[in-house]
């Protein structure tokens, strides 16, 4: 029986294989939960590949540099497209392959400033009377 | 055939949250259907930054209002990992009576809108009235009716009394009749069956392809559920998850159905078996390491990945919430219906927008 809380185990990645390993889980029946992006602090970037079947995970790490394009794999799992897209927003991650490419305005506008200069969104501010 | 662009939300009927769909059509049938999402993006991952483990909870809590419990509860089950925190016995069961009790009154709100969607206002109130007792529940014994803030790293914070107890078995007994009595108007009811079989239709295989979780998905005949994972008393309490097998928007609401009169008999079980003891353990230090937690919510699996760095600050918190996972299979659904059906099959996976956008 697979836990339901569980120390994270991943598989390192290396951006060539994300398709690969993509297309090997789809096959195999599969589903994609998410990807998850850790900004490490050191100028890279964790991506990590969340697959599920039948309760029990797999997970894959790819360690990029910021700025690096991923292949995506919205065309294989279409569910990918606004994790994706969710990442070029928070992160300015860039995707080749995209199926339906928001250009970093899923959520956000164009005029807000760039990934990773963000910070919290929620902000409180008070005006004088 | 020439194409028209028709808009669908962010304001709609259906909607009680701000969701927009550009629905591409061929005369009345939807061909494409493109997602814009952003009205309520609150950036509360990215909070992670300036608040601790500890107010974290209050944070993900306000990440959705309908299933706040559940978000804190696969909050602290990452961080009670990552710091060996063994929860008391009286807390686990305290924890699922509090999140049942949520996933009551989410698939009773739930039933109410698909009733006010179709037009039948009288049974909308009906849902919402019945579903008043829950939220009774809530505040009578956690204080607050919505955002109950029970949960905190090490158990929970409020415990029931036996009053407390044979109150609430009392208020489900009087909740399960009147359930009885809709559900029996519902399935009855030619209309409602009329709009909802056959729309939004999703096979087995499109939701694993697609990613679709919760009713959604065991609606399409899958069983799984993450309280197969045997989390907190769900081990002894034992669980068997609720299915269907057309697929469509009418199964969908059966399987909530269903789920309503689960969530009951898990309640009062816990109830039943509820053990003496302490009701949270003192924690000392801060989380390192990485960790992954999965709860069932009334959408659906909810999924937390966690990083913490040994300080009270933690490195990341992600959320995946249910309704991000089910607007790709929504958006599948539509490919192929009428117009008229989009507002019941949008409606069908129960979308939290809030939830979504975080």
């Amino acid at each position: 029986m697979p836990n339901h809380v569980d120390i994270l185990e991943a598989e390192p990645l290396s951006l060539d294989r994300v398709r690969e390993v993509a297309r090997a889980n789809f096959e195999a029946g599969f589903r994609l939960v998410t990807l998850s992006v850790v900004n490490l602090g050191d100028g890279n970037l964790d991506i990590i590949y969340h697959y599920d079947k039948n309760l029990e995970m797999r997970h894959y790490r790819l360690t990029v540099p910021i700025g690096v394009t991923v292949p995506s794999i919205s065309d294989i799992y279409f569910c990918a497209m606004l994790i994706e897209n969710e990442s070029r927003d928070h992160y300015g991650i860039t995707w080749d392959g995209l199926v339906i490419d928001f250009q970093g305005c899923l959520y956000l506008e164009k005029d807000t400033p760039p990934p990773l200069l963000r910070g919290p969104s929620c902000t409180i501010s008070t005006i004088g009377r | 055939m020439s194409r028209t662009l028709i808009p669908f939300g962010p304001q709609h009927p259906v909607l009680p949250e701000p969701l927009h769909l550009s629905l591409v059509l061929e005369n009345e049938t939807v061909v494409e259907a493109i997602p814009k999402l952003g009205y309520i993006h609150r950036g509360l991952e990215n909070l992670t930054a300036l608040r601790d483990y500890n107010q974290m909870i209050y944070i993900v809590e306000r990440v959705c209002g309908i299933c706040s419990c559940i978000h804190a509860m696969c909050f602290c089950h990452a961080v009670e990992h990552l710091m060996q925190v063994e929860v008391p016995r009286r807390a686990k069961y305290l924890r699922i009576i509090w999140s049942e009790l949520h996933r009551m009154h989410s698939h009773l709100l739930w039933l109410g809108l698909l009733a006010d969607a179709i037009g039948f206002e009288s049974l909308f109130m009906q849902f919402w009235k019945i579903r008043e007792r829950v939220m009774d529940i809530n505040e009578a014994t956690a204080g607050n009716r919505v955002i109950i803030s029970t949960n905190v790293i090490g158990g929970v914070r409020k415990d029931l009394s036996r009053e407390h107890q044979r109150w609430i078995v009392d208020e489900l007994n009087i909740l399960e009749t009147e359930m009885h009595r809709l559900e029996k108007i519902c399935t009855d009811d030619y209309t409602l069956r009329k709009r909802t079989v056959g729309v939004g239709v999703l096979t087995a295989e499109q939701v694993i392809q697609l990613g679709a979780v919760g009713p959604t998905m065991r609606a399409s005949g899958v069983a799984q559920d993450a309280r197969m994972l045997h989390y907190e008393a769900f081990k002894e309490l034992g669980f068997t998850p609720v299915t269907a097998l057309d697929g469509d928007s009418w199964a969908r609401t059966i399987v909530r159905f269903k789920e309503v009169y689960q969530s009951m008999d898990i309640v009062r079980q816990a109830i039943n078996h509820l053990p003496e003891g302490e009701i949270n353990v003192k924690v000392r230090g801060n989380p390192t390491g990485e960790a992954v937690a999965r709860v069932e919510q009334p959408r659906g699996e909810l999924f937390y990945y966690v990083k913490g760095n040994g300080s009270k600050y933690l490195d990341r918190v992600r959320i995946r919430t249910p309704t991000f996972s089910n607007i790709p299979p929504m958006l599948a659904m539509l490919k192929g219906i009428q117009l008229a059906d989009v507002p019941v099959a949008v409606l069908s996976i129960d979308p939290c927008i809030s939830c979504t956008e975080r």
